[in-house]
């Protein structure tokens, strides 16, 4: 629930999460006022799971005016599709997947190797579904801060029949006064926490109590060094042959494709000690934390190909 | 201490959020400054100040080149131009802000304007050694036009005037002589040296005759109210819930008003008005996520129940009775135009203002702005990046405040419907 409090002039504001929720809220409802037939992608990821709340304090009592949509790579850890498919239940809404195996079985997405990462495939798959559809608007949980071309990306964003983004012939974006139209075949991405940060998006799940998949917590995995990060051991990732696996405390950061997402080593448990060890306080500290340059290069290169979805 | 020496989150009391808006080129050192904010209150997080490092590496330097973090879209780097405004983060753990980064070039007016419509604040970057200019007076003037209550003066690159008092001295006094002009009242001036981290967020040590505050306690202080003395109550409809197929019974005569508070407070139990059909009721209830609560303020997004069966749908409005904003079909704006098509007085445009869509057309151009000087031409037509004092015939009456007043209820974009996009800006007067 909303708090607001009163400031030194005596005038309610907003506290910045309030005022963060309260945005995300006004651009959902926009979509449903403006839009015919929108969407919401549903990963069972972090970002998504806290549109699933602002979608809930949008629209409650009534249903949601969108499906859910998760595009799925085939890849996805097994505690995140189940944490998807649960969250969709429980909350009433129509889930809908597509997955980029159906694409390929298609021809529609050619792999160049059978191991290689699947995120950028999913636009495709991505394509394909709103086409099916006939979705006019799809909303989703990238932020600005995430990677420098997002930080220059309207929060409602027009995409051409191709699903391209040109970022040199955007719309003006002025005050709440957004603008979602769009011709047959076009398409509106909608991003109402663009303007959150990670820190963000980890505070409000720590308010609003917001359940998350399980390995988003530290948790004893078996991994092996490579490159020098740290990978995951998993059916569609074995050890190589030479490699020592390792069973270390690690969580994920992100919970995309599992080949190429690398987690961190870590013993954060909780919210609070995720919290805790997001916001880097200083340069030393930093310099002594254990997050591994080349884990987290994965991590970004990993949240950039995420933020194309 | 620093202000911004770290404690945890939840010891210190939330003082909201800051938008504010910097404008200066790049030669005003304002990449430097805004990477200096952020990196200076340690907010950066660990794989972005990686990526500057190796960056940095990589181009020979030996210290982590600041201004690396708001470089800009890889077609940007590749035409050497800045295009588009730029929004960065940062908190100091009582207030989080977000900084609209605009180009400052005249041909850029239109993402100067854009940056500005949601902005609380705005620096006015000047290197001392060039002191007040033309593109002061412009980015000045915007501000000013866009609303923008809180003007700081950032006067940079002292180091390279030697840190002269009477420099920064001559510099405010010269400003303060045209903002009175321009009716800036709230206007601070802060000298620094975004290089060296001057008066920044610490005070640095070049800088002992100055005895204000660092820009950060500005910002950290500066009241983050959009509408200052705007508190009527205004709620645009943007979506009615009615849950009849709901398995719950008692949802079957739901019906909630769902919308944000564009400015003023609103309680149970309140009279109110409802636009355009001029009934009146009171609220039956205020609820987030069907949970009631005794208040909405300005800025939240809140659902309305109403005491009496009202035919309400988007675009309405419901305000307090006693408190009625203007409704009317004709209105004059300052208009910004945008688009590279200039506003082509023939033709029937759809202007959108708060959630409500009229058709438009243009009903005459006063005078046009010229943002260097601020004299006031006649003009035929307008074209991308213009200003000018405008009025509109519409075909639907809108509910709207005077800009000056109210934001959310006095702006309106202008839609090209054969483009589908925006074209213009326009604030009423």
């Amino acid at each position: 629930m909303n708090t607001a409090m009163l400031s030194q002039s005596g005038q309610a504001r907003l506290s910045h999460l309030d005022w963060l929720e309260s945005e995300a809220i006004h651009i959902m409802r926009e979509v449903a006022g403006q839009c015919s037939n929108p969407v919401l992608l549903f990963s069972g990821g972090k970002d998504s799971i806290c549109m699933l709340r602002i979608a809930e304090k949008a629209f409650r009592p009534g249903r949601f005016p969108f499906p859910l949509l998760h595009v799925d790579t085939g890849h996805n850890y097994r505690e995140v599709t189940d944490f998807r498919d649960r969250r969709a239940a429980e909350l009433g809404e129509r889930l809908i997947v597509r997955s980029v195996e159906d694409s390929m079985a298609r021809g529609t997405v050619v792999l160049k190797s059978a191991d290689e990462p699947r995120n950028k495939h999913q636009s495709v798959t991505l394509l394909e579904a709103i086409e099916e559809f006939g979705f006019d608007a799809c909303i989703g949980g990238a932020r600005r801060d995430e990677e420098k071309a997002r930080a220059k990306e309207r929060i409602f964003s027009f995409r051409d029949e191709f699903g391209q983004w040109d970022p040199k012939n955007q719309r003006p974006e002025l005050w709440d006064l957004y603008n979602a139209r769009s011709f047959k075949g076009e398409n509106i991405r909608v991003f109402p926490i663009s303007n959150w940060t990670e820190i963000d998006v980890w505070q409000y799940i720590e308010r609003e109590h917001l359940a998350l998949p399980s390995i988003y917590f530290a948790h004893r995995r078996p991994l092996v060094r490579r490159g020098g990060g740290l990978l995951p051991v998993t059916e569609v990732t074995p050890a190589r042959s030479g490699e020592t696996i390792e069973h270390l405390m690690v969580r994920f950061r992100t919970v995309g494709d599992i080949t190429c997402t690398a987690p961190v080593e870590s013993d954060a448990d909780t919210v609070a000690r995720i919290i805790a060890e997001t916001a880097i306080t200083t340069i030393t500290e930093r310099g002594a934390t254990r997050l591994d340059d080349q884990t987290s290069d994965a991590s970004m290169e990993q949240r950039k190909k995420e933020g194309y979805f | 201490m620093s202000a911004i020496e770290k404690l945890p989150a939840e010891t210190l009391p939330d003082n909201g959020l800051l938008r504010f808006l910097t404008c200066g080129s790049v030669d005003d050192g304002k990449s430097t400054l805004i990477g200096r904010l952020l990196f200076d209150s340690k907010t950066i997080l660990a794989d972005t100040l990686h990526a500057i490092q190796s960056t940095s590496a990589k181009r020979g330097l030996d210290v982590v080149d600041l201004s690396l973090l708001t470089d800009g879209l890889q077609a940007e780097r590749e035409q050497g131009i800045t295009i588009d405004v730029a929004y960065r983060y940062f908190t100091t753990g009582t207030r989080k802000y977000i900084i609209a980064d605009a180009p400052g070039h005249e041909q850029y007016t239109r993402n100067m304007v854009t940056a500005a419509s949601t902005a609380d604040l705005a620096i006015i970057l000047i290197d001392a050694r060039k002191g007040v200019l033309t593109q002061t007076r412009r980015h000045s003037y915007l501000a000013h036009l866009l609303g923008i209550r809180h003007i700081v003066v950032a006067v940079n690159k002292m180091d390279l005037v030697d840190y002269s008092p009477e420099t920064f001295a001559q510099i405010r006094d010269d400003y303060l002589a045209f903002a009175a002009e321009l009716g800036i009242a709230d206007v601070r001036f802060v000298p620094m040296s975004a290089l060296n981290g001057d008066m920044i967020v610490d005070r640095g040590e070049h800088l002992d005759w100055y005895d204000g505050p660092t820009l950060l306690e500005i910002l950290e202080t500066a009241p983050a109210i959009h509408s200052a003395h705007a508190e009527k109550f205004r709620f645009p409809v943007q979506y009615v819930c009615r849950p009849q197929d709901s398995a719950n019974p008692e949802l079957h005569d739901y019906r909630g008003f769902m919308g944000r508070v564009e400015s003023g407070e609103l309680a149970i139990g309140d009279a109110v008005t409802v636009l355009p059909s001029g009934r009146e009721t009171r609220v039956r209830d205020i609820q987030v996520l069907g949970e009631s609560q005794p208040h909405a303020v300005a800025e939240q997004s809140v659902t309305i129940l109403l005491d009496d069966e009202i035919d309400i749908s988007r675009g309405d409005m419901i305000v307090k009775s006693g408190e009625l904003p203007m409704v009317s079909k004709q209105i004059d704006a300052m208009l910004c135009w945008l688009s590279e098509s200039p506003l082509d007085p023939r033709r029937k445009y759809l202007l959108r203002h708060t959630t409500r869509d009229s058709k438009a057309m243009l009903a005459g151009i006063d005078y046009r702005v010229d943002v260097n000087t601020l004299e006031q031409q006649a003009a035929e037509r307008l074209v991308m990046n213009d200003i000018a004092r405008v009025s509109f015939r519409l075909a639907q009456p809108i509910f709207a405040d005077p800009y000056s007043e109210s934001r959310g209820t006095g702006a309106f974009i202008v839609i090209d419907e054969s483009s589908n996009n925006t074209v213009g800006a326009g604030m009423i007067v």
